[in-house]
């Protein structure tokens, strides 16, 4: 079985939103697309996006960092977001675990919004239909791309290369490598909607020094060394300083 | 979440008429079963099933109003097996059909009994019919709440209480109609129907209090910490990734200030249970009258429309933690 799912490094997140850009991009003119834009250039600019960028504060002045942190649908094992839907319209792919919406089916009740803990769909209030992440279902498989642009416009857009795409069922596969050796974890595993996609957390690189790795106790050079063995009788022979 | 309008007409209409009905048939049974004066006034049933349809209707036109194509509202009958939300969709135009059913039964006077009971009492088709429309009545109840009440994470919504509050509202507006109706009719069963609103309007009052109650005691399972995986106590959230708001901002927010919904709370509380009340008690005395329960049931769907709008706007959902900074 083969689950496609992303899998984020908040430790490498900028915050740009390259990803939010392009994957509006891409999907406004894709078979997803239009995705309304109200109000553009207006005062309350708003519409509908499939990822969006936010941005945390974590712990108080002075110590504080900021978290960037993408957000787009998790593609969930176990999505409560399809039983719920009446007509069918949302549905999980069995051959690589793609959740979707069926834009034709679809009757806008938003039941499947509400059925979703991490607000990840959106109703566009031009078509009236429910929209969310394709996993840029229309760019992935497309033979006509190079192989290496068979990814979703955010992956390929990324300028930090935050972002992983791949099967996280295959225990071999980039995105698996990294949830298991970079502590990758779910989003509010507590509601047993096992999210595919995956965050990897801030890991803050530090090294150990102890003080006698700054200062070396034996340095033959170190002046008190030095005003020791120049002592007269007492100069270093050849085999203090070096080996060979 | 944010309240919207085709929805609390929807349940509040659809939960009086059920209510209506099942007024009547238990009017019927009492006096069917002898334990009441006979009721031979067949014009009181279809009346009272037709208003019942009439109001069921109306839900079902103003459901429309929710829905982003209305013009595909037969689909949602697909998924019958796994959501609610269809399961409902087949149980309201089933549930009005057991009732025009039994209306229909009482119109045609099709009393001429069918087979007659061990004890004696003769079961004709306005019996079968009434007990069919019965159990539709509450399967419909049973999915109205439960579209409410399965969703896990609206911990507000997922109790058992959600279900029998549907219920019990219902029924307790249907029985207050049901005294207008009979007052206005000048049935002997005014004082009757008038008791049993009482007592379904302190019930609901009972279960809507223990509601309540338990609502306020919700400890979230979820917080910031879980939401974005960073285990600090002190988050806050600096940009939602939108300057004008979103869908996220709209569909999930009751967008009122707290002094609202708590005014809301008060006013739900007063109109849907303590003024009917009162009024209801009045009509017991004069069983006539039929203004007193009259205004006892418009004040009382007053209260209960106040009610929902206090049922979704209560229910926090857990996306609004990433939703609560716009910049
Ligand atoms: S993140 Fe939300 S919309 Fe996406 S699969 Fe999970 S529950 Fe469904
Ligand atoms: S909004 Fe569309 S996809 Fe969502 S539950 Fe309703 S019909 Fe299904």
């Amino acid at each position: 079985m083969t689950q496609l799912a992303l899998v984020i490094d908040l430790n490498v997140c900028v915050g740009c939103h390259a990803c939010v850009t392009s994957c509006k991009e891409w999907n406004t003119s894709g078979e997803a697309g239009p995705m309304v834009d109200k109000n553009a250039y207006g005062e309350n600019p708003t519409g509908t996006f499939f990822n969006r960028v936010q941005s945390f504060e974590i712990g108080t002045y002075p110590q504080t960092e900021t978290v960037h942190f993408p957000k787009s649908c998790l593609h969930c094992e176990e999505p409560p977001c399809v039983p719920v839907c009446p007509t069918g319209a949302s549905y999980k792919r069995e051959e690589d675990g793609i959740v979707l919406v069926d834009y034709d089916k679809c009757i806008g009740c938003k039941y499947c919004s509400w059925a979703c803990p991490y607000g990840a769909r959106e109703l566009d209030e031009q078509q009236r239909v429910m929209k969310k992440c394709t996993l840029c279902v229309d760019r992935i498989y497309d033979e006509n791309l190079p192989e290496d642009e068979r990814k979703p416009a955010c992956v390929m857009s990324c300028p930090t290369s935050a972002r992983m795409f791949g099967d996280i069922h295959n225990e071999n596969s980039d995105v698996s490598i990294a949830i298991r050796e970079d502590a990758g974890y779910q989003l509010m595993p507590e509601w047993g909607t096992k999210p595919s996609n995956h965050y990897l957390p801030r890991r803050k690189i530090k090294i150990k020094i102890h003080k006698d790795e700054l200062e070396r106790v034996d340095n033959p050079l170190s002046k008190e060394e030095r005003k020791r063995h120049n002592a007269p009788g007492k100069g270093p022979s050849l085999d203090d300083m070096t080996t060979w | 979440m944010h309240p919207a309008f085709s929805v609390i007409f929807l349940t509040t209409l659809i939960g009086a008429g059920q209510g209506l009905f099942l007024a009547l048939f238990t009017g019927q049974i009492f006096s069917q079963f002898n334990l009441m004066p006979e009721q031979h006034n067949s014009n009181f049933y279809v009346i009272g099933s037709l208003i019942a349809l009439v109001l069921m209707t109306l839900g079902l036109f103003s459901s429309f109003f929710h829905l982003g194509h209305p013009e595909r509202a037969w689909r949602s009958a697909a998924k019958w097996r796994t959501s609610w939300l269809s399961r409902e969709v087949i149980a309201l135009p089933a549930t009005m059909a057991g009732i025009f059913a039994y209306g229909l039964a009482h119109y045609m006077g099709w009393t001429s009994p069918i087979f007659t009971m061990p004890g004696g009492t003769a079961v004709d088709a306005t019996l079968l019919t009434g007990l069919l429309a019965t159990i539709l009545t509450y399967t419909l109840f049973v999915c109205t709440g439960m579209i409410y009440g399965c969703i896990k994470f609206l911990q507000e919504w997922h109790s058992p209480l959600t279900v029998i509050n549907f219920i019990l509202l219902g029924t307790a507006s249907g029985f207050t109609l049901v005294t207008t109706l009979s007052a206005y009719m000048k049935t002997d069963l005014t004082s009757f129907y008038a008791s049993w609103a009482i007592f379904f309007t302190v019930l609901a009052l009972i279960f809507r209090l223990a509601s309540l109650r338990r609502n306020k005691r919700i400890k979230p399972i979820s917080d910031l910490r879980s939401a974005i995986g960073v285990n600090h106590k002190n988050i806050r959230q600096m940009a939602q990734g939108s300057m004008g708001g979103s869908f996220n901002t709209r569909e999930y927010f009751h967008g009122k200030k707290a002094s609202f919904v708590k005014s809301m709370k008060v006013i739900f509380l007063i109109f849907a249970f303590i003024i009917p009340l009162v009024l209801l008690g009045a009509s017991l005395g004069t069983p006539s009258a039929y203004i007193i329960p009259l205004i006892a049931i418009v004040i009382q769907f007053m209260g209960l429309i106040a009610e929902r709008w206090y049922f979704f706007a209560d229910a926090n959902h857990p996306q609004n933690m990433y939703y609560q900074q716009i910049s």
